[in-house]
C-alpha cells in the first residue's frame, strides 16, 4: 500500500511535467499520474483529517468524508475521460491548464477549512480561463475576460464572507454555514455565482461555448460541480435553494429551444440540470441530498459525453451552429450513436444514468410535499428531452443534409466518448454501483413499474410533440442569430450609458473652454483698454498672492463661523 | 456540396415514415398500459388518467410556442455584439464523398 498524500498533488505534478514532454511520452506521463492519483484516492479511509496551524489559524487542508470522497472519485473519472479526449492537443498550455484545473477541483472538495477552499476556488478560476483563451479567437478572448471577472468577483465575495465568518465563529472549518448573518449570505452568493444562479449564470452560457472543443469538456465537469458540492456541505436544507433551483431548471430550456450554437444549447441545459441539484440540496432530506449528489455524478458523465460529441463535430467540421449542420450521421455514425447515448441519459430514459439520479430528487420533492416544484421539475424533464435529447442529435446529425462530409474524429476522442457512454449505461443498469457510495442513509429503488411507465409516457409524448410540431411546421427553425440575455445590461446597456456619460463630459468640457476663452479674451481687451488693472489679472505672482489672500479670507470666515 | 448518393438510411422517406409510425405505436402502447397497470400516485393531480402523456405533450408544445414568441423579443442579428467570426477551418476536411 502506498502512502497517502494530498489528492491534488499528482495532477499538479503532471501539469508541471507536461511542457517537457511531447506526443506519446506526454500521454503516458499524464495518464499514469491520473492512475496514481486514483490509487491514492482509492486507499483513503472514509474519514480523515490533516490539521495544520498557520499563524493563529487552525487549518485542515485535507479532510475526507463520504461526500468529498464521492466527488473525488467523480473528478478522477472526469479528468481521465477529459485527458483521453484531448490527447491529440499539442498545446502544452492547454494540457497543463486542464490538469491544474482538475487538480484544483480535487483540492477544493478535500478542503477541510474555508481558507484552503478559497485558494483552490481561485485556482479553478485562473486555470480554467486558459481553456477559453486557447481557442485563439478575439471572441473567446473577450468572453474569457468576462468569465474571469465574474469568477474573481465570486472569489472576493467568498474571501470577505470567510473573514466575517472567522470574526463570528473564530474558526475556519468548512461545515454547515446556513443563511445566517452577513457571512452566510456572502458565502452563499459566492457559491451561487459559481453555481450559475439566475442572473449570475451568464458567465457560463457566454464563455463555455467559446472554449476549445476539448476545453469545454473540462469546463463542464469541474467549476459548477465544486460549487454544488460546496452548497451541499454548507447549505443543505436551505429552502431558498428549492425555489432558485426551480427557476434554474425552467428558464434555460426556453433559451435552449431557440439557441443556434449547439454547445450553447448544452450550456443552457447544464444550468437546467444544476437546477435539479439545487432543488435536492434545498429540500435537504437524506434522499434529496443523495439525489443531488448522484445527479451531479451522472451529469458530469453524460453532459461530458454530449459536450464531447459536439466538440468532435466542431473539431471535424469547424462548425457548431445548428443552422449550418445536419446529415452528419452519414459520415460520423459512431459519434452519432455515442451522442444519442448521452442524449438518452440526460433525458433520463430508463436504463440510462440520468434516470437513476433525477428520479431521486423528484421523489424527494413529492415526499416533502413540494407539489408545485414537482410540477415544474416534471415540465423541465420533458423540456430537457426536447432540447438536449432530441434537438442536439437531430440538428447536428439528422435534419436537412448540410452537405458536409467528414470522417469520424480521432481515435482518442472516440475512445473517451465510448468510455463515457459505457459508464452512462452501466450506472443506468446497475444503480447500486453509484448508490453504495452515496453519502447519506436513504433507501431508494429507482426501478418499479410506476416509475418506468410514467417516465416513458412523459418522454414518448414529448417526442410526439416534437414530431407533431415539425410536421405542422410550427417548430422554430435554427437561425443564425444572437438571443439577448441578462448580460445585455453589462454588454450593451452599460457600455452605452458609459459612452453617453463620457460624451456629455467631453461636450461640457469643450463648452466650458469656449466660454473661458471668451471670458479671458474679454478680460484682456478690458485690460488693454484700462492698463491700471493689468497687473492684478495676468501677472503670475500677483494672481498667486491674490489666491492666497482669498483662501485666508475663507479660512478666517470658517474660523469665525465655528466659534459662533 | 449536396450529396447525390441515396444509400443512407434516412434519405429514403419510407424509413422516416417507419420511424414516425414506430413512435406512434409506442405512444399507443404506453397509453393502453394505463388500463392494465395500476400505478401509485402521491401528487394531488398525478392520479388523473393519462396525466403523464398529456403533461409531456402539452408541456412541450407550450415550451416551443412560448420560445418561438420569445424569439420576437430576444432575437438579434448574429453580429449584435460586434464579435461575429467566420467558421474555423475544419481539422480534416474530406470534402464530398
Amino acid at each position: 500500500m502506498m502512502s497517502i498524500t494530498f489528492p491534488f498533488l499528482y495532477l499538479f505534478a503532471a501539469a508541471a511535467l507536461v511542457p517537457f514532454f511531447k506526443g506519446k511520452w506526454r500521454a503516458v506521463i499524464t495518464l499514469s499520474m491520473i492512475a496514481l492519483s486514483t490509487l491514492n484516492i482509492y486507499f483513503l479511509p472514509e474519514t480523515l483529517e490533516w490539521q495544520w496551524t498557520f499563524l493563529q489559524y487552525e487549518l485542515s487542508p485535507f479532510k475526507v468524508d463520504r461526500l468529498s470522497l464521492l466527488f473525488g472519485y467523480l473528478f478522477h473519472i472526469a479528468a481521465f475521460i477529459g485527458v483521453i479526449f484531448s490527447l491529440h492537443v499539442k498545446s502544452a498550455v492547454q494540457q497543463s491548464a486542464s490538469l491544474v484545473y482538475a487538480g484544483s477541483a480535487l483540492g477544493a472538495v478535500f478542503a477541510g477549512d474555508l481558507l484552503t477552499l478559497f485558494i483552490f476556488w481561485e485556482f479553478l478560476a485562473i486555470s480554467s480561463v486558459f481553456l477559453i483563451w486557447a481557442r485563439g479567437t478575439s471572441r473567446s478572448f473577450k468572453a474569457g475576460i468576462r468569465y474571469l471577472l465574474v469568477q474573481i468577483l465570486s472569489g472576493i465575495l467568498l474571501l470577505i464572507g470567510i473573514l466575517f465568518y472567522w470574526h463570528q465563529h473564530n474558526s475556519l472549518s468548512f461545515e454547515y454555514i446556513g443563511l445566517e448573518g452577513i457571512h452566510g449570505w456572502l458565502i452563499f452568493i459566492a457559491f451561487g455565482i459559481k453555481c450559475a444562479f439566475p442572473f449570475f449564470h451568464n458567465w457560463l452560457t457566454d464563455a463555455y461555448p467559446e472554449a476549445t472543443p476539448t476545453g469545454t469538456v473540462f469546463l463542464s465537469a469541474f467549476t459548477t460541480k465544486v460549487a454544488v458540492y460546496s452548497l451541499a456541505r454548507a447549505f443543505p436544507g436551505t429552502e431558498l435553494l428549492v425555489y432558485i433551483g426551480g427557476v434554474m431548471a425552467c428558464f434555460p430550456i426556453f433559451y435552449a429551444v431557440i439557441e443556434n450554437d449547439l454547445r450553447r444549447v448544452l450550456a443552457y441545459s447544464l444550468v437546467n440540470q444544476i437546477g435539479f441539484m439545487m432543488v435536492g440540496i434545498g429540500i435537504g432530506t437524506a434522499l434529496a441530498l443523495n439525489g443531488a449528489v448522484a445527479h451531479a455524478f451522472t451529469d458530469v458523465i453524460f453532459k461530458g459525453l454530449l459536450f464531447m460529441s459536439m466538440g468532435a463535430v466542431l473539431h471535424m467540421t469547424g462548425r457548431i451552429n445548428g443552422s449550418e449542420l445536419g446529415g452528419l450521421y452519414k459520415s460520423m455514425p459512431k459519434t452519432t450513436i455515442l451522442c444519442i447515448v448521452g442524449a438518452a441519459s440526460i433525458s433520463a430514459f430508463p436504463l440510462f444514468s440520468g434516470f437513476i439520479s433525477k428520479s431521486m430528487i423528484m421523489t424527494a420533492a413529492l415526499y416533502e410535499n413540494y407539489n408545485g416544484i414537482w410540477l415544474i421539475l416534471l415540465f423541465a424533464s420533458a423540456g430537457v428531452f426536447h432540447h438536449a435529447g432530441i434537438k442536439i442529435p437531430y440538428f447536428a446529425f439528422f435534419a436537412h443534409d448540410s452537405g458536409i462530409r467528414t470522417t469520424e474524429p480521432p481515435k482518442n476522442m472516440l475512445l473517451a466518448m465510448s468510455i463515457a457512454a459505457v459508464l452512462c449505461v452501466l450506472l443506468g443498469v446497475f444503480p447500486t454501483l453509484l448508490y453504495q457510495h452515496l453519502p447519506f442513509n436513504a433507501e431508494y429503488t429507482p426501478y418499479d413499474v410506476t416509475h418506468v411507465l410514467t417516465q416513458l409516457q412523459l418522454l414518448f409524448f414529448s417526442a410526439l410533440a416534437f414530431v407533431w410540431l415539425n410536421l405542422k411546421n410550427l417548430y422554430p427553425p435554427e437561425l443564425p442569430s444572437v438571443n439577448i440575455e441578462f448580460d445585455w445590461f453589462s454588454r450593451k446597456a452599460l457600455p452605452k450609458v458609459a459612452k453617453k456619460v463620457v460624451q456629455l463630459m467631453l461636450t461640457l468640457k469643450y463648452q466650458l473652454s469656449v466660454a473661458y476663452k471668451k471670458f479671458s479674451g474679454a478680460l484682456i481687451k478690458l485690460n488693454a483698454a484700462n492698463p491700471s488693472t493689468y497687473k492684478i489679472t495676468s501677472g503670475n505672482t500677483i494672481s498667486t498672492s491674490m489666491m492666497v489672500f482669498w483662501i485666508s479670507v475663507i479660512l478666517a470666515m470658517f474660523l469665525i463661523l465655528s466659534f459662533i | 456540396m449536396m450529396s447525390t448518393s441515396n444509400k443512407h438510411f434516412f434519405d429514403n422517406p419510407k424509413n422516416v415514415q417507419l420511424l414516425i409510425r414506430g413512435l406512434y405505436v409506442c405512444c399507443g402502447i404506453l397509453i393502453l398500459l394505463e388500463f392494465f397497470i395500476s400505478r401509485y400516485s402521491k401528487h394531488p393531480i398525478e392520479w388523473i388518467w393519462g396525466f403523464y402523456p398529456l403533461y409531456g405533450f402539452v408541456g412541450c408544445v407550450i415550451l416551443v410556442l412560448v420560445a418561438k414568441w420569445l424569439r420576437k423579443l430576444l432575437m438579434r442579428d448574429e453580429n449584435y455584439y460586434g464579435d461575429k467570426e467566420e467558421p474555423e477551418t475544419p481539422h480534416i476536411s474530406k470534402g464530398e464523398h
